[in-house]
């Protein structure tokens, strides 16, 4: 992909955003752009502890501050029964502290003031008094007897587990271990990251007194869930609360949650008779919302006569002071059951511990469908850590034992059914770009000269697009999407859409299916999201799940309102509808082309004056709700080139190849730009991003001078490639994309920097993030775990 | 204090505090709101605007200091319908996708093309390495900017 030439289409193919124009102007409609009358600013008092009781808290000062117009503690939201909230897991979070405080962070009073640098300056002025707890901050100890309770505000609890999950059949993989001629065992830490959006959290609250409705101007990756969540939360009636998301600026699952800083700044805007606007910084971005990973894993893998037989992995997963992952109910880790990956084993079984830590909540999806990121970092670091064993090429061992084409849809030991896929034509190609041999053979001829280079693969299978209402769901909701179509008089079109663009192009992505089905052209379309007054209820954008179910929604209103026009085009042409034809943008008789009616003309007779045929509503428009019986499985091949310098340990990707299958593709620039952003932040989770915590629970990554960030120095120019293996099921044959790259890039750099390591260092595993530092302690044989 | 600045070439004047940061300056006081704020530690580059035709993180300076001096923003980059060769280098190469680190970067484009018209992809990647984007990968916003150099025409090489 270069450039995209052309004027705008009709139909599927690369063709240039519709969003860009008001972008490239700085025309953005982002949160803190709005400014509204007599708007107040909002700032949250936070924890500088990680654990501790509040003794009390002092707002008198605060209070008297000139410009300051409100104070608001836990006290006073217990008054008003918000002190609490429930999570996206059906657990409670504190709004504002009451009792104690449970991760460093934590929101403690919220201060609303004339302008934001005098509600900053009052924060200085509140006085709390703690009571320091000895904080819980290794998972791996926080079920030991004598650990702190830190959810004691839940009665009759006494320790600090949240959940035991298992997957698969453990006796059958104890039976397929036992027979096992090679057995190979690793432990291994997907560490804490933060999807760290470029635009922070934030909200604009306007409370109407007089007639009871609230509109929340915020950043929202789903606003229907969270209108809901607010009806719960505040008990305001669900037709009176309005979200707008406007445009977002990046979101990765951090977007999902709703946050203590919204309802404070509601709660605001309801004491002040304003608007409110809280938009919090970044140090408060990365160290209180939700960051993603945090599993320890210690994973076993066995085989027998060279082919993989069996996997099994126990995991303890660090959910922080409050259970506020974001995945369907039925899964408390997600969808980590995927962790057999793209092997046709004997058995697998997992076990996940979730615990309470005395730190930030989350456990949102990094750009990553709940989960999928840690299986398949497991699946693939153990698959390599065998072919070490086995002393055999790791390419060729994952060709020897993929699932094979004719195997779907393929029932999968832990319970899934994986749709569709041809793998060893995606692993043939992503070599064949690389030049893989040719690979081998330079860095045989490295090693001799003492050069580190190392060639890594991965190869993912995902399962995005929650999902069917039968056994999914959040908070109770149907992971469902709507999409509602208008084709005006003259033939142009709107279409109100349930998913919520956080930049992944919806505005475009979508007109683009309608277009397709309808033959209108793109430019005539215009897709709305994010506004809970202007389109159908669903569950929004994350997990990969937009095109999946969104798009399903889409293409099949836009065949619903084609039918439609079928019946009016019938009447106009005096034929039968069963006579008729479809050819993209008009029906036709059969055998008479001649004879037909184009979708614009089919529009204005729909609205027109005259009579319709019997039983056919006037208008050309429909609704739909789509419940998808199945999820997509997205797969791809990625192999990563990176150079160590041996002096300084320096890890320098110099190639990498990705090839994605991920089914029909409806904007291949789209898609492209979507692999390329997750390969980005792939390098930045292996290399550079994590949120460390010291004894005390003080959050060592809580600015970007700690958090490291990828910039365009580190990383390549991205080789990519495609197949495409439409989904079965799924109305286009289109399956998830936008979180395949970060689920598959880690494990590809990692297994890299081994293989570059392994024969001259003895180096069989390393951590992640793979710094400088880490890699060198690895060269010398001792490497320190990230946590 | 009273600030005065030349922004998009049209004097502007707001009363301040001394300790107000020329981000905010720009978008509370004179309402342009499409340079954004991204970190408190100037390395996101998200609030990169021109001043006097050097790029500058406008959170790392006071309005005060910018009193005086001439600034662009990404409102003044085009010239009515006429987009800069940055911009519509942007949208030719998909250089875009939540837009919010996309003002910072055009400008530093600007800037890089106002003083070396032909880059190459290492001089550009190198130019915009004080900022962040969080969803492009980076390589077609390098793309874009060699569309500008490649369809820079002489109204826009006086720079913005």
């Amino acid at each position: 992909m270069s450039t995209v030439e052309g004027p705008p289409t009709i139909g599927y193919g690369p063709m240039r955003r519709k969003e860009d124009p008001r972008f490239v102007r700085g025309q953005g409609r982002y949160v803190d752009d709005l400014k509204l009358p007599g708007m107040l600013h909002g700032a949250v008092l936070r924890s500088p502890l990680a654990h501790a009781r509040i003794v009390s808290i002092d707002t008198t000062a605060a209070a008297a501050h000139p410009k300051v117009k409100a104070v608001v503690t836990g006290k006073d939201l217990e008054g008003l029964g918000l002190a609490w909230m429930p999570t996206m897991s059906a657990d409670t979070q504190a709004v504002l502290a009451t009792d104690k405080v449970r991760f460093q962070g934590q929101e403690v009073a919220f201060v609303v003031a004339e302008d934001r640098y005098s509600a900053r300056d009052a924060l200085e002025l509140i006085d709390v008094e703690y009571e320091e707890l000895p904080a819980v901050v290794d998972a791996r100890t926080a079920l030991d007897d004598g650990v702190p309770v830190i959810r004691d505000d839940q009665e009759g609890r006494t320790n600090n587990n949240i959940f035991d999950w298992e997957a698969g059949d453990a006796a059958e993989a104890d039976r397929v271990f036992d027979a096992a001629d090679v057995v190979v065992e690793r432990d291994m830490i997907y560490p804490r990251c933060h999807p760290a959006p470029l635009e922070t959290c934030g909200a604009v609250a306007q409370m109407d007194p007089v007639m009871g409705q609230l509109t929340l101007w915020t950043t929202t990756q789903a606003p229907h869930a969270h209108r809901t969540v607010y009806a719960l939360v505040a008990g305001l009636p669900e037709h009176k609360i309005r979200i707008i998301a406007g445009d977002i600026g990046g979101g990765f699952g951090n977007k999902v949650p709703v946050y203590p800083g919204y309802v404070c700044a509601i709660v605001g805007s309801i004491l002040t008779g304003k608007p409110v606007k809280w938009v919090e910084d970044r140090a408060e971005n990365l160290m209180s919302t939700g960051f993603a990973r945090d599993y320890v894993m210690r994973g076993q893998i066995c085989a027998k006569d060279g082919k993989i037989t069996g996997l099994r992995v126990h995991v303890i997963a660090d959910h922080g002071a409050f259970n506020a992952t974001a995945q369907p109910t039925k899964y408390p880790a997600g969808f980590f059951h995927i962790f057999s990956g793209s092997y046709d084993l004997e058995a697998a079984h997992c076990h996940v511990t979730g615990v309470y830590t005395n730190k930030a909540p989350g456990g949102v999806a990094y750009r990553c469908s709940f989960r999928v990121t840690e299986a398949v970092y497991l699946v693939e670091r153990m698959v390599d850590a065998l072919a070490l064993e086995l002393k055999v090429d790791p390419a060729q061992l994952r060709l020897e034992n993929f699932i094979q084409p004719e195997q779907f849809p393929y029932p999968s030991k832990t319970g899934w059914v994986y749709d569709s896929g041809d793998y060893e034509q995606a692993m043939r190609l992503a070599m064949k770009m690389a030049g893989y041999d040719e690979l081998r053979a330079e860095q045989a001829e490295k090693r001799a000269r003492g050069e580190l280079m190392g060639i890594g693969i991965s190869f993912f299978t995902e399962t995005v697009g929650a999902g069917p209402r039968k056994d999914m769901d959040i908070l109770g909701l149907a992971m469902n999407d709507g999409a509602d179509l208008r084709v005006h008089p003259t033939g142009k079109a709107v279409l109100g859409i349930s998913a919520m663009s956080q930049g992944q192009g919806h505005e475009t992505t979508y007109a683009q299916i309608v277009s397709e089905e309808l033959g209108i052209p793109s430019a005539d379309i215009e897709v709305v999201n994010g506004d809970t007054d202007r389109t159908p209820y669903g569950l929004g954008t994350y997990g990969s799940r937009s095109t999946p179910v969104s798009g399903a929604a889409t293409a099949l209103v836009a065949r619903k309102v084609r039918e439609r026009a079928r019946l009016i085009a019938a009447g106009m042409l005096e034929a039968a509808p069963d006579d008729l034809e479809w050819e993209r943008g008009r029906w036709f008789v059969k055998g008479d082309p001649e004879q037909s009616k184009t979708i614009q003309e089919i529009a204005i007779a729909a609205h027109g004056a005259g009579d319709l045929p019997e039983g056919v509503e006037g208008m050309l428009e429909d609704t739909c709700v789509y419940n998808p019986p199945n999820l997509t499985f997205p797969f791809g091949a990625y192999i990563c080139v990176v150079d160590i310098d041996p002096g300084t340990a320096r890890v320098h990707v110099r190639r990498f190849i990705a090839v994605d299958d991920c089914g029909v593709r409806i904007n291949p620039m789209i898609v492209d730009g979507q692999i390329h952003g997750g390969l980005a932040e792939g390098i930045g989770i292996a290399l550079m991003e994590l949120i460390a915590f010291d004894e005390q629970g003080n959050c060592l990554g809580g600015s970007f001078m700690d958090y490291l960030i990828p910039t365009a120095i580190e990383v390549p120019e991205w080789e990519l490639g495609a197949t495409v293996t439409p989904s079965p099921h799924h109305p286009i044959g289109a399956k998830g994309v936008g979180e395949s790259p970060t689920v598959g890039s880690p494990p590809a750099i990692v297994n890299a920097i081994i293989d570059a390591l392994h024969e001259s260092h003895g180096v069989d595993h390393i951590d992640m993030p793979c710094t400088p530092s880490r890699v060198w302690e690895a060269m010398q044989g001792n490497a320190t775990p990230p946590q | 204090m009273q600030v005065t600045v030349t922004i998009n070439g049209e004097e502007r004047s707001a009363d301040v505090e001394p300790r107000t940061l020329l981000v905010h300056f720009i978008r509370d006081d004179l309402d342009l709101t499409g340079t954004h704020w991204g970190c408190d530690t100037s390395n996101c580059g998200a609030c990169v605007v021109l001043v006097d035709g050097e790029p500058v993180k406008s959170c790392t300076m006071l309005a005060a200091t910018a009193s005086g001096h001439e600034i662009s923003t990404v409102e003044g980059m085009a010239d009515g319908a006429d987009l800069d060769p940055v911009q519509q280098g942007f949208i030719e190469c998909h250089g875009l996708q939540c837009g919010f680190c996309t003002p910072g970067m055009m400008l530093a484009a600007r800037a890089l093309l106002d003083r070396n018209p032909d880059p190459s992809e290492t001089e550009i990647r190198e130019a915009i390495s004080g900022q962040i984007c969080r969803c492009t990968g980076y390589s077609n916003i390098i793309k874009a900017v060699r569309w500008a150099a490649e369809h820079e025409s002489t109204t826009h090489s006086q720079g913005v």
